[in-house]
């Protein structure tokens, strides 16, 4: 049998630019994975990863948006969301998935931890033009 | 602008968090605790969480300062009520929490208080 393909079966764009967006976006986010059926944790996970991609986001760039999408593969269903911005981006990817290193602000747990949380975890980055971070969570069956 | 109430109950302080933080209400939270507890010499501080449904490391960092500076002014911190989910997710974060002392619900972190306090108390009348 061919695996399954991925499809996209609805999207959202939104653009964030102040901390008080991460609210709204989370509300959003709970929104969508409650519909594509995650569980309550699942959904915890998800907004918990969102709130910290987002907040890297607005302190390294002070800007960016976040595509997200409800997926289909078979039987499953998932939620994706892709946080890019225009900032410094990373110069040591590797280093920035250590556990402990943070250039900043944070505790240096933030992208290491985010990627526990999820399903997938994808981190592209070009020093001068910016960041795209992608995760997705997807249900069991 | 939006507040989080900080409530005096005897020698005790009591904080009800019933909104999810974003970042500027929660370091006016800290700020206005430390300001209330500088105000009122409390025994211990009770931080109600079981609306919050995030925990990130930021907010995580914040609940760690609120513990530090209340020890360092003579008062005890309790975080209580945290969600299943959210205890789920801060551990496979990796968020140490350091220096919050947790109980499960308000009236088992009241006791804790009031036990710890006692002690405290005690210790140093031996001295």
């Amino acid at each position: 049998m061919l695996p399954a393909t991925t499809n996209v079966t609805a999207t959202e764009t939104v653009f964030v630019g102040h901390g008080k967006d991460i609210m709204l976006l989370v509300a959003l986010i709970r929104q969508h994975a409650s519909e594509v059926g995650l569980t309550s944790l699942d959904q915890t996970k998800l907004i918990t990863a969102t709130s910290e991609l987002t907040r890297n986001m607005l302190n390294y760039a002070d800007q960016g948006q976040v595509i997200i999408d409800q997926l289909t593969r078979g039987k499953q269903r998932g939620v994706r969301l892709t946080f890019a911005d225009n900032g410094p981006g990373i110069a040591d990817i590797e280093r920035a998935m250590e556990n402990g290193y943070s250039s900043g602000l944070g505790l240096g747990l933030g992208l290491p931890g985010t990627k526990r949380l999820m399903d997938e975890f994808h981190i592209a980055s070009v020093v001068g033009q910016g960041t795209t971070i992608t995760i997705a969570k997807w249900t069991n069956d | 602008m939006e507040r989080i109430p900080i409530l005096k109950m005897g020698q005790f302080l009591l904080v009800t968090i019933q909104v999810d933080l974003y970042d500027r209400l929660a370091l006016a939270l800290e700020e206005n605790l430390i300001q209330e507890i500088t105000r009122h010499n409390p025994r211990g501080v009770l931080i109600d969480i079981s609306a919050v449904s995030i925990i990130d490391s930021f907010m995580g960092r914040i609940f760690s300062n609120i513990a530090r500076m209340a020890h360092i002014l003579d008062a005890e911190t309790v975080v209580v009520g945290m969600q299943p989910a959210v205890a789920i997710t801060l551990v496979e974060l990796g968020l140490p929490l350091t220096g919050v002392r947790t109980a499960l619900n308000v009236e088992k972190g009241m006791k804790l208080l009031v036990n710890q306090t006692d002690t405290n108390e005690n210790a140093t009348s031996n001295d």
